[in-house]
């Protein structure tokens, strides 16, 4: 007889704890698992903010300074304040991913994660540094 | 549904999102988001922008940073709802609301990059 693969009133069930909707609650680590997660919902609503600017632009002088005067708006600041911790926080832990999935080895010896992770830092702070200066650049 | 062979693909576009993501929004967001709306800073003018937008470079950078970004947001905030809420029964919906979205998205994006004056 081939064994059923769907579920019968008789067949026997494993046995597993039920979890909790708010597992991620519990726990300082867990928490912290979730608000990364979190995170993606910050990057997207970033880049619906840039389609908006790049809307704005195709449309002209006044409509881009309506966009400007709409990012003013005291709602969507504080909005983008928690945003941009949310967005840090993903960042900061996304270079700290790097030593655990590429483990660097230097003459057999495995480099510490804090030198696998600086490079990150330093291109982090080079491209940041360049964004800022060609938007504010004079003329 | 995205199918098992979809998966390698769709974890490729989440790591690269997420570089881009991190390297490039952080700086932006803070910028436009808050030194500019609050006067910290002086926010470049339209021209200037314009200008800086039209640059074939700029127009491929910020392709895709949209791109990847929203596939990044698609497939955590996929897992999201899927570890955080458990409501597993709902994921036809969800795939087609966060993978849908990037999709839309990033049309949008590659529109609005190719149309722009």
């Amino acid at each position: 007889m081939k064994p059923s693969t769907a579920y019968s009133q008789y067949h026997p069930k494993w046995y597993r704890t039920r979890v909790s909707t708010l597992w991620w609650s519990r726990k300082w680590s867990y928490l912290k698992f979730m608000l990364r997660e979190l995170s993606s919902v910050f990057v997207a609503s970033y880049i619906v903010i840039l389609l908006l600017q790049l809307h704005a632009l195709g449309g002209g002088p006044e409509a881009y300074l309506e966009f400007q005067q709409w990012l003013k708006d005291p709602l969507l600041v504080i909005l983008n304040g928690i945003g941009f911790l949310f967005v840090l926080f993903h960042a900061v832990t996304w270079f700290n991913l790097t030593p655990k999935a590429m483990a660097v080895r230097l003459r057999g010896k495995r480099l510490p994660d804090v030198l696998v992770a600086a490079p990150n830092y330093a291109a982090w702070l080079a491209v940041s540094a360049l964004i800022v200066f060609l938007l504010m650049r004079q003329g | 549904m995205a199918n098992r062979s979809n998966e390698p693909l769709l974890w490729a576009l989440f790591s690269g999102g997420g570089v881009a993501a991190a390297f490039l929004i952080p700086v932006l967001l803070f910028l436009y988001g808050l030194a500019f709306p609050l006067g910290w800073l002086q926010p470049p003018d339209y021209e200037r922008t314009l200008g800086l937008v039209q640059h074939p470079l700029t127009r491929l950078v910020l392709f895709m940073l949209c791109f990847l970004s929203l596939f990044h947001w698609a497939h955590r905030f996929r897992f999201t709802l899927y570890d955080g809420l458990q409501i597993k029964h709902l994921n036809p919906v969800i795939n087609l609301f966060c993978y849908g979205g990037a999709v839309t998205g990033t049309v949008a994006a590659a529109y609005l990059l190719w149309t722009l004056p």
